[in-house]
Formats: structure tokens, sequence, C-alpha cells
């Protein structure tokens, strides 16, 4: 956003746009303090901060005239819409089209509404409260407001929902305290809900919730029972503080003492929200937050030293946003340090230290993400939680350290090394471990990624390690080192994921590169205010004016606060110049399979228990249009077209020239269609009862999707129930049960046929993705169905044996997946590019998409559980650069319709020692890149090709570290800690149904596992190759973690190993979507009663599959654990009790991957095999 | 001197080459294309592969552009060609890629249609570098073969130390 009042006339309109959602964001406190206090206090117009504290009391008045002037600033909006298009293209004469006069008119009101809060402030004459209203208005129209989809993902995050309902309240109260005149905004009720998911304004509330948590949780949290963890506790400590200070912070105005700079900060921070906002709900919503958001900075700028009223803003936009918006923590964690990082950074040391505890249990939640994002004093959480108060000294010390304005990116990362003080870990990495001597090489608590090694700023600025992982913590500086290392070199990248917030950014231009186009991110080089250098091209552009205005502190030329610059991960709201076409609506069409086979095993009824249920949660807006299509030997359409009375079966016979019987009335808008649909739903199942059609015309009916769902594109569901034997694409049976063991080679791991890959090419084409439900008992060719998912980026389930009554795990097991699949955020017509710094590039893409050019995905839809891998090679030395970065971007179609980029960038450290590359080796997410690799190999060369691949990737990698690194002249096997479960991962994935050989697996699970391995993002993925195993019986509420009135008790780790486990204990094994409690015969009686609520082993039933809910200690400590593991997943995970007698054990000890099998070997003789191998 | 029939050949391969020379260069482009981005990797190799029916959007396709298999069979042609002109020499030089011409159809991923790329693999870095490579080796190849066709189509017209040729020729003159 441009400064306002700084600015031309030109500027005015860019502006108008912007202010439009800042208006709507935070009403009652940004726009009212800003534009008010002119008119109050005319003479003290410019600086900001004193008046502003004033302004309050007159907020609720200029609320009220808004709403009827919103219809003239929606008119003005979508001026400003084309306009803006205007501006983009001719970014380069922005006065182009300044009209002079603007400020008058509805446009200009708003940026004069800003500038107010600017010393510089330009335009005083526009100030008159007139002006402000429309900004107001403006951000009621706005229907932008898109966080629903968020919603309804978030809905199965507990926490946010959790959060939620005690939120309006928590508002109410700060309202009430702080604002008596202000109107306490009705509608933030209902509202709130939605809230705390994402963009900025939600944050506030959010964010308030988090801060005064403690201090209020015993009147208002109680509710709360599973806690985001890592945000929270590390604003515990500020708690106190703001609690008492609260309001003084705000009826008085200790922010006016501040420099005039601060002071527009803290005015401005609301304004965070015109940015970020846009998705939010009814205007009316707004106020609540303002008025909170407003409070926050209040409080904030109590602290007695001041001057960071920004920060403390920032405190307030989130638990998790915290991180984002301030601007002083974030500030530093830029790579360009500048003058106001130094003045700010004096605040934060003494909210710091109390955070010690808090940061314990955060660290656990690390798996929340957003560590990178959290402000400065919250850095330690990230993996080494322990070590919080130090980490808040680094923080702190770098402020004072990069004091000086914009020191060049080398200066920078010159110094990198002395900050970060990770030379402590890179020895703790490098230790050498002999693997035939050391048994105990899990570590206590689950594996986190590898902190990088980058100085504290860059480290906090980087992106999740759950969103984006690469192999190498440390980029070797050339291929030649990277091959040197044998290690391989790629990304792991999860960038639809749910994420708990997310600043979603609305600008006119979105600044990029003018010549690699990258966007711009948290570790470009600001070289002074006006030019910025891209870190991936290298190449210098200026910084255009309206990017020159921060929103975030109100204040003019500070682009390197700007959210962009903040966050490695941002959400844009893209302008018309990213359609091709308008966007599109949410379009689901669901195909199913009506023959014999499907009606015996019985899927059909609870398919479309699950849709009417979930019907009202689809992702979508008003637009939102469905159809059904079911299918034997021959094909049927169901005419839903409002106003009939009830559905229409149309049957197309002729599947070798499918038509579509009738074109408007198939796909029909959910809305207007409701009562049809559901008549169809309940009638479905019984319709088809008695259906003795065994032949099943897949091919066809998948065409006649096609054909049907190309004009608009959408999510095609298709569920299949056996292998399809009519018409095109009909397949035969490939598998042989008797090589089901083979040692040998497997045959038929491709593709039987094109046919399904050029339909799926088809379908990407035309933006509609294919997901695949394989509820088949039979062989279906898992192989040659596959594709037509793998290629228009769909997701695949497969339900071996599946049958409603005989099979009730895979009953369950389904109606979860669906409850899921339905409800989950979708996004539409979507491409993904990767950029990488200059000298690397792009190998391979791993997953379910079509690569459209060397780093360009197309993804038809793209949904929040598939992950991708990306294999990289150094083309050109990187010496000349001590940073690598990279840059995933994905340009999607909301279900609300809106066109949007969310942006990742991760950046990494190059070196060029050896030891350096082993010591920041990611021994997971190498293992989950070589496991991809293996499937693509196995399936172009054969299965042991790919397997003898795997353990020469051991082979290789260790005894290149013991000839290059290794000093130690040691007899064993010596790999260097940071691979020292690289051996045992590669064994287990040896082990995985999709690579194992010996052991009897149909064609279908092997190829399925396969497809998982594909698509699973890397924590799903390792819990699935190497399940994480702790011993219950024995679990003691020692360092436990405290969240919320919950304690969740820490176990620590149990290696894989029958040897481990004992008859007198409880075992939980943790697989990623299914949980095995495993109760040893001896156990004790006291656990199965407490915990199971059964007398005695004896008496336990053989298929348990939940924990009862028991008042006793022991009980609520299990059930914390589990929920606390469960947290942060997106599938429900089933939990299954296993007796050691019962014959279900056996599925339980396949999981043992170090003990021997029948066809592998155990952990210990693998190891040997590998040293033999090198000794060769 | 006498138009033989292993002269035929020689000229007719000359011209096949110039073409093979083409569609070579052709390869490389799209390839080159393809790697930097001008072209989506469905519209590449429904160029590269003969395509069973029409696609309607793609206007050169209809020039028919589908050059691996006509460059198969314009060489195999010319080497039948050869054969029954009993010019061993060059046929064994054209052997090797004859035999890496049928090797690398029978390895061609799985495809209802005539055609060798697979439009989901094809933006992978090994294959396009792979199929990069391949068309450089092609094209040197053929240049070579080119100048090697027309100093064998010169040949016989220049000296007559080919017995049978000059039989002929000699049979000619006398008659």
């Amino acid at each position: 956003m441009s400064a306002p009042g700084f600015t031309n006339l030109n500027s005015s309109i860019s502006y108008s746009q912007n202010s439009t959602p800042n208006g709507g964001a935070a009403p009652p406190c940004q726009n009212g303090p800003a534009q008010t206090y002119p008119s109050m206090y005319p003479p003290a117009g410019y600086y900001g901060a004193p008046p502003q504290q004033q302004g309050y009391p007159t907020i609720p008045a200029r609320c009220s005239p808004a709403p009827s002037k919103s219809p003239i600033t929606n008119n003005a909006h979508s001026a400003n819409y084309y306009h803006n298009n205007q501006q983009q293209q001719q970014q380069h004469l922005p006065q182009h089209h300044a009209p002079p006069n603007v400020a008058p008119s509805s446009y200009g009101a708003p940026p004069s509404s800003l500038p107010p809060s600017q010393p510089y402030g330009t335009t005083p004459a526009t100030l008159p409260t007139s002006a402000a209203p429309p900004a107001n208005a403006q951000y009621n129209p706005q229907p932008f407001q898109q966080q629903v989809p968020y919603g309804a993902s978030g809905s199965y995050y507990g926490q946010q929902l959790y959060h939620a309902p005690p939120a309006p309240q928590q508002q109410h109260q700060q309202q009430q305290q702080q604002q008596p005149c202000l109107v306490p905004a009705p509608a933030s009720g209902p509202g709130a809900p939605l809230y705390p998911i994402v963009s900025y304004p939600s944050a506030p509330g959010s964010s308030q919730y988090g801060t005064l948590r403690s201090s209020q949780a015993s009147s208002t949290t109680g509710a709360v029972p599973t806690l985001m963890s890592a945000p929270l506790h590390q604003y515990s400590a500020p708690q106190p503080a703001l609690t008492t200070a609260v309001q003084p912070g705000y009826s008085m105005a200790p922010p006016a003492q501040q420099a005039t700079v601060n002071g527009q900060g803290s005015t401005a921070q609301t304004t965070v929200h015109q940015h970020y906002d846009q998705s939010h709900q009814a205007s009316v919503n707004y106020d609540p937050y303002g008025g909170l958001s407003q409070s926050n900075v209040g409080a904030d700028g109590d602290r007695p030293p001041s001057g960071t009223p920004s920060t403390s803003v920032h405190s307030s936009p989130g638990r998790h946003q915290g991180g984002d918006t301030s601007s002083s923590t974030t500030g530093s964690a830029s790579p360009v340090p500048n003058s106001y990082d130094s003045i700010e950074g004096g605040s934060y040391p003494d909210s710091m230290p109390p955070s010690n505890d808090m940061t314990n249990q955060a660290q656990s939640y690390g798996s929340y993400g957003y560590q990178s994002m959290q402000p400065a004093y919250q850095q330690g959480p990230a993996s080494h939680g322990d070590s919080s108060p130090s980490h808040s000294l680094y923080g702190q010390s770098s402020y004072q350290q990069y004091s000086q304005p914009f020191p060049s990116l080398s200066q920078l990362s010159a110094a990198l090394g002395g900050l970060s003080g990770v030379p402590e870990l890179e020895v703790e990495a490098l230790r050498p471990v002999n693997l035939l001597q050391e048994r105990n090489l899990l570590p206590p608590r689950p594996l986190q990624a590898p902190e990088p090694n980058l100085s504290a700023e860059l480290k906090k600025a980087n992106c999740s390690p759950q969103t984006f992982r690469c192999t190498l913590t440390s980029i070797p500086q050339t291929q030649a080192l990277l091959n040197k290392a044998r290690l391989p070199l790629g990304l792991l990248l999860h960038p639809f994921r749910d994420l708990q917030q997310l600043p979603v950014i609305t600008s006119n231009t979105i600044v990029r590169c003018r010549s690699c186009r990258t966007y711009i991110n948290p570790f470009v080089s600001f070289l002074d205010q006006r030019r910025w250098k891209c870190n991936l091209c290298y190449r210098v552009n200026d910084v255009p004016d309206e990017f020159m205005y921060n929103p975030v502190t109100r204040s003019y030329g500070e682009p390197h606060k700007r959210p962009e610059v903040q966050n490695s991960t941002v959400e844009f709201i893209a302008s018309s110049d990213y359609m091709l076409r308008p966007p599109q609506p949410a379009v689901y069409l669901f195909v199913l399979d009506v023959s014999h086979n499907a009606v015996e095993a019985g899927y059909l009824k609870h398919f479309c228990e699950s849709l009417l249920d979930n019907l009202d949660k689809l992702p979508g807006d008003s637009r939102i249009r469905v159809g059904f299509l079911t299918f034997d030997s021959t094909i049927h359409f169901y005419n839903l077209q409002e106003g009939l009375s009830q559905p229409q079966m149309l049957v197309v016979s002729d599947i070798d020239d499918v038509f579509i019987p009738s074109h408007d009335s198939l796909m029909v808008n959910l809305k207007e269609s409701k009562e049809l649909v559901k008549d169809l739903l309940t009638s479905l199942p019984a319709m088809f009862s008695q259906s003795r059609e065994t032949h099943s015309a897949l091919g066809p009916a998948l065409q006649a999707a096609y054909k049907l769902m190309s004009p608009t594109g959408g999510r095609v569901s298709v569920f299949q129930t056996q292998l399809p034997t009519l018409g095109a694409g009909l397949l035969q049976s490939r598998e042989d049960p008797n090589q089901r063991s083979s040692t040998k080679g497997v045959q038929h791991l491709g593709p039987a046929t094109d046919f399904y890959k050029k339909l799926a090419l088809d379908c990407s084409g035309q933006q509609i993705g294919v997901d695949l439900f394989l509820l088949s008992s039979q062989y279906a060719d898992l192989a040659s169905l596959a594709c037509i998912s793998k290629y228009s980026a769909g997701s695949i389930y497969y339900y071996p044996s599946f049958h409603h009554v005989h099979n009730t795990a895979q009953l369950e097991k389904f109606q979860k997946d669906l409850e899921r699949y339905l409800t989950r955020k979708i996004g539409f017509e979507a491409v993904m590019r990767i950029r990488c710094t200059k000298g690397l590039s792009i190998h391979t893409f791993h997953g379910n998409f079509f690569v459209r050019s060397t780093d360009l995905l197309s993804l038809a839809n793209v949904n929040p559980d598939s992950a991708f891998a990306v294999q990289m090679s150094i083309e050109d030395s990187l010496a000349d650069s001590s940073l690598a970065c990279f840059q995933a971007a994905l340009l999607y179609t909301s279900s609300k319709g809106k066109r949007r980029i969310r942006v990742h960038t991760l950046c990494l450290p190059v070196v060029n020692q050896l030891s350096d590359v082993y010591a920041g080796a990611d021994v997971q997410a190498i293992t989950c890149l070589l496991a991809n690799m293996a499937i693509d190999r196995s399936i172009s060369s054969s299965l042991s090709d790919a397997r003898d691949a795997l353990v020469n990737a051991v082979v290789d990698s260790l005894s290149a570290y013991k000839n290059t690194v290794s000093s130690l002249q040691q007899s064993g096997l010596i790999a260097p800690a940071s691979l020292r479960l690289f051996p045992l991962y590669v064994l287990a994935l040896l082990k995985q149904k999709a690579l194992r050989t010996g052991t009897s697996t149909r064609l279908d699970e092997r190829v399925f596992a396969m497809c998982e391995f594909k698509t699973q993002p890397l924590q799903q993925l390792m819990r699935l190759v190497h399940p994480d195993l702790y011993r219950l019986d024995t679990l003691s509420d020692q360092g436990a973690l405290h969240l919320n009135d919950m304690v969740v008790p820490q176990l620590p780790l149990v290696h894989l190993s029958a040897e481990r486990l004992s008859r007198d204990g409880a075992f939980l094994m943790d697989c990623g979507n299914v949980f095995y409690l495993w109760i040893g015969k001896c156990c004790n009686d006291m656990f199965i009663r407490d915990v199971l609520g059964c007398p005695n082993y004896a008496a336990m039933p053989p298929n348990m599959t939940h924990i009862p809910e028991l008042e006793t200690p022991l009980s609520e400590r299990v059930r914390a654990f589990l929920d606390w593991l469960q947290d942060d997943r997106a599938f429900c995970s089933t939990l299954h009790v296993i007796k050691d007698d019962a014959s279900a054990k056996s599925t339980f000890f396949q999981h043992l991957v170090e003990d021997r099998s029948e066809a592998a070997s155990s952990y210990y003789e693998f190891i040997q095999h590998i040293q033999q191998q090198m000794s060769k | 001197m006498a138009f033989t029939f292993a002269a035929f050949c020689y000229m007719l391969a000359l011209l096949l080459t110039a073409a093979l020379i083409f569609f070579a260069i052709w390869h490389i482009i799209a390839f080159d294309e393809l790697k930097t981005d001008y072209k989506n990797p469905i519209d590449q190799c429904n160029t590269l592969n003969p395509t069973v029916e029409k696609v309607k959007k793609i206007k050169r396709v209809k020039i028919a552009l589908k050059l691996v298999l006509p460059e198969y069979l314009i060489h195999f042609f010319f080497c039948v060609m050869f054969f029954c002109a009993a010019e061993w020499l060059t046929l064994s030089l054209n052997i090797p890629l004859l035999a890496y011409h049928v090797w690398r159809y029978m390895s061609r991923p799985v495809m209802s249609g005539p055609g060798l790329y697979d439009p989901t693999t094809i933006m992978n870095a090994d294959i396009l570098a792979y199929c990069q490579k391949e068309g450089w080796c092609k094209l040197a190849f053929y240049l070579l073969s080119f100048f090697y066709y027309l100093y064998g189509y010169e040949k016989p017209f220049v000296s007559s130390s080919f017995p049978l040729l000059s039989c002929l020729g000699i049979s000619i003159n006398i008659i």
C-alpha cells in the first residue's frame, strides 16, 4: 500500500482500493483513530500517536454512518478494480492515471483517512470526518471474505473450534474494559467462530484469545481443551503485563510519548487488517475485532520500553501471527535490519525470559508449524524448545548487532555463523556414531526437522519445516560436492496444508522480481529504500510506491516491514492478471459404481449418508454445483433441475459413444436444488439394491464425466468396486496370486493401458481433478486405474476387502476419510511453480500432478492432504552466494471463487565443506525422497533394482562419510549422528508393502502403498514407514506438558523391536492413520481396569476400537496423550486395541521393523550387510 | 559413367538424409523449446508422436510433423535399399542406428497409439536431457552420413575402379 499522504495523487487511487479492505478490517480502531483525530486535534494531526488514542471515543459515530454509504463505496470499489488492472499493467507509469483531485471522491476518501496518522500527511484538507465513513462502508460490501475455506478445514482442527466460542466473550470483556463508549459489536459472537482461522483481521481475535488466555482462563477458557501450544505459551510471559496494562494503554496515551515513528506504528497496526484481511465476514464483525486489536496496541504500548507499539501490535494479531505482524521482531528477521529495529528492539528482553516453561510445551507442539513466524522471543520452540531463554538472547543481540541500516546481504551472511550458535548443533550432528555398538539410536521424542545453520532472524523468518523441507539443510556449493556426499538433494513440499494462520495480503501490485518473477520474500535484500535485490536471480528491482507504505506500522518508507517481507508463508489475493478465465465455481461430480458388486459391498448407503450429513459443509459459495452419475453396464444421469418434483434418471446405454443427454440440468446449483439432491441421496441406495448387473463400464462413465465437467472444471469423485469390464478402458486381470510372495521381480506395476492416463491429461487440461475411491475385494488393477488421478492431481483411496458388514474396520476408515474428503478445503484450476536460486535446477517431481514445464506443475485440484517431492540438481556453482532459496508459489481458485496465490519461501545456507553437508542432512526428508525415487525406479525398471538402489544409497553415503569426513579410524560402521537413523529408516522402507519382497502382498495393495508414498506429506509418511512406539503403562507426569487444564504426559520412543516389548506392559504404536494399543498378557490389571474399563486381561473383548472415557487419572492421561498425538494430523486416526494372544497381533508385529521377518533381515543383520558392502 | 542402382540408392539416401537432418534439427528445437518453457508437453508429444485422432486445437499437427515414426521409416527404407544394392559397408554403418531405433521403439512407454514420448514423463530432467542428447547425436550422424552418401554417389562417376560398375560402363560404351 502506498502511503496516501505521501505520494502523489495517483497513489491515492491505488490506495483506495487497498483501503477498502482496510476499512473493513478494523473499522473502529483503524479508521477511527486515523480519521477522527485530525478533526479533533487539527493541530496535532501531524503526529499520529497522541491524537489517535483519543480518537476512539468517536468511533461509534463513525461506524454508524458507514453502512449507509456502502453502496457508493461498492461502486468505488469495482471501479478501482479495473483501475487496478490498468495499474498493474502500467506499473512503470503510475502517475499516468492519477486524476488530480481524487480525494473528495469515495476513492479518495480512504487514502486521505489514513494519512493523518502520518507525520508527513500531505492532505489535511481531505481529512474531514466525512471522508472516514467510506472506508468503513467499503468494507462492508466486500464480498471477498473468504476465510471460509479455511474455516471449513479448520473444523478439523480442534483448537480453532474451541477457541472460537470464548473469543467473543473476551472481546466483549475487553471492549467493556477498554472502550466504555464503544459499541459492543453484537455481531462479533457469530463471526468469531470462523475467525481464528487465519488472516490478519482474524488474527486479533484469536491472538487476544491467546494472550489473555492465562489471565482469563478461569472465566472463559475452560472450554479450550487442546491448545495451540506454541504461540500461546510464548505469550504467557507478557500476559500479566497485558492484562493489567490493557486498560491504561488504551485510555491513556502512553504511545503518545513515543517518537512519532513509533507512534504511527502503533496506530497503524490495525491497519494491518487493511491489507491482510480480506477474508472475513460481515462488516459488523469487524468492529469487535478492530476494537480488540486496538486494545492490544494499547496494551503493548504500555510496556515500559515503549517505543514498540508496533511490535506489541503484532503480538496482538495472533498467537501465531504475532510473528507476522510484529514489526520489530520480524524486522529483525528480515535480512535487512534497519535503524528502526534497533529502536524497537529494546523492548523485548523483559518479556521473554518468563516464557521458559511454556516454550517447553511449545516445542513439543512444534508440529504446528509457524515457529518460524513467531516473534523473536518465541524462537526457541521451533525445535529446540528447551533453550528458549538463550534464544531470546540471540534475538536480542542480533538486533543490536545489525542496527546499522541496510547492510548488504553478504555482510549479513558473513556474520551468520557467529551469531547463530549453531556450531554446537553441528558438532552434535557430526558426532560419529558406531551403528554396530549403539543400540539406542532413537531420540527420546519424535524426530524434528534439523535447523538450518542460519542466523536467528533468518531462521525465524524461514518457512515451517512442515510445509517446506529440504533433504540437506546445508546446500552444497557445487554438484561435485553433492556427488561426494552421495546424498540426494531435494525438497519435500506440502504447499496447501491446513494452516492455523496465514497472512492474507490484498494489494494492488504484487511485488515480484522483474526478470524471474519471484515474489518478494523475507530473504530479499533492500539496497536502499527504493530498491531491492532478488534473492533468486540477483536482479535489482525497484520498490513500487505502494509497497513503501507499511500497513503494519502505518508508516511510509519501511518496505522491509511489510508483511510480505516478514513472513515466508503468505497468501495474496490475485488480480485478474492471474486469471485465464473468470474464477470457476466449486463443481463436484460424483461418479458411483452401482453394479452388483458395489451393491454387495454396500458402500452406497454409507456414501449417501455421509454426503447428506456434509452437504452443507461442501466448500463453495453460492455458485456451488453438484451432479451425480451412476454406472454399471450403462450410464445413468440424474436430472436435478430446480422445479422438478423428483430427480429424473436418464439412462444412456450406448457406451461406445457416450453422449450427454441434457446439458444444463445435470450439474445443478446445490443451493437451488438442495431438496432434489437430498431426495436423490436418500433414494439412491434402494434404487439399485436389486441390481444383477455385474459389468462395469468405468471408462465410458469417466468419459461422460469429462464431457459433463469440461465447460467448468471441478472435482470428479469416482467410486469403483471392481475391474472395469466394458467399453473403453476395460482391463484384464493381470495378477498371478502365486507370485504375490515372489522374491523375484514383481510384474505389472505399471499401467496396462494408457486410456486412463490420456483421459487424465484431457481432464487436467479442462481443470478437472479426478479422485478415485477403490473399494474392491478383488484385484482391480489399481496400477492402471490410478493413472486417472495421478495425472489430474487427484487423490487415491483404497479399501481392500471393503464390506459394510464383514469389514467394519474398513467401513469406519471409509466413513472417516469420506467426511474429511468432503469437507476439506479445495483449490481449483491451480498451478504451482517452484523457483530456486540461480544455479539450482529442478530434476524431477514426485506426486500427483501434470508437469507443464520444467518448474511448473498443473494441478486441476489441489487439496490440503497431498504433498510433493522435488529432486534438485546443482547446475552452476553457488559460490557467489551464501544462501540458497526456494520459492513455491501456488496459484489457485478458492472454493469461494477467489484467485489466490500462496507463496512459501525457504532459505538455506550454502556450504563448501563436506562435513557441513553431513551435519545438515535431514534424515527423514532423505528417506522420503529416496522412497519416491525408489518407486519410480521400481516402475520404470524393476523392484529389485529399486531395493538395491536403496541399500546402495546407505552404503554410498556412509562410505563417503567414512572416507572423507570421519577422521577416526574406528572399526565398525560409523555414521554421523545426523544420519544415524538412516540405515534403520531404509530398512523400514524395504519392509513396507510397496517395496517388500518375499512376503505375500497383493498387487493392488502394493501399488496403493506406492501411491501413498508419492503423495503423503513427510510426517505422515514417516509414521507409516517407521511408526512411533511408546510404552503406555508406565506413563508418569514427569516432563508432561500442561495445556490449558490438561496434562499431556510425554513418553520416550521405544525401538521397534519385540525385544523392547514386555508382557507386563501396554504399548502404543502410532502408525499415522491408525493407532495400535498392544496389551501384554501379564499387563497390569490396574492399567486395564483404569484405561480400558475391563476388570482384567481375560475379560477384554477381542476387538476394541475405542478407549472408554473413564474418570480415572490414568485414563485421562492416556486419552490426553492420544488426543495430543492426534492433534496435528488431517486424518482422524483409528485405534485398535490388540491383545497379545489375538490373531490380530500379527498386524502389530509386522510394524516391528527391527526384527527379522520370514523374508527380511533384522536391523543388526542389515547393518552387517552394509558394513560388508562398504568394505568391498 | 553408368548410372547404377547403387548410385541411385546413394542419391536417394542423400536426399532422404537431408530430410532426416531437417527432422533432427526440428527434434532438437522442439526439445529445446520444451526445456525453455515455450511449449506444453502435451502439445509437444502430440507433434512428435503421430496421433491417430486429429487433435484439432494444435495447429502444427496438421503439417505432418509427427517426426519420430517417419524418421524411423525413412531410415529403415534406405537401409533396405542399401541391402538390395549390396552396399555392405554402408549398410553396416547404418545397422547400429537401425538397431537403436528398434530398441527405442520396443521400450517405449505404454500407449495405445504409435509414438515414443509420454507427456507425463517427458519433463523429467533425465529423459529431457537424454532426448536432447539423442537429437544432437543423430544430427551429427546424419550430417556425416550425408557427406558419405555424397561421396558414395559421386564415386562411381569419378573413378571406375569398381569392377562391376566399370564393366557395365564399358559395356555401355561398347554398345
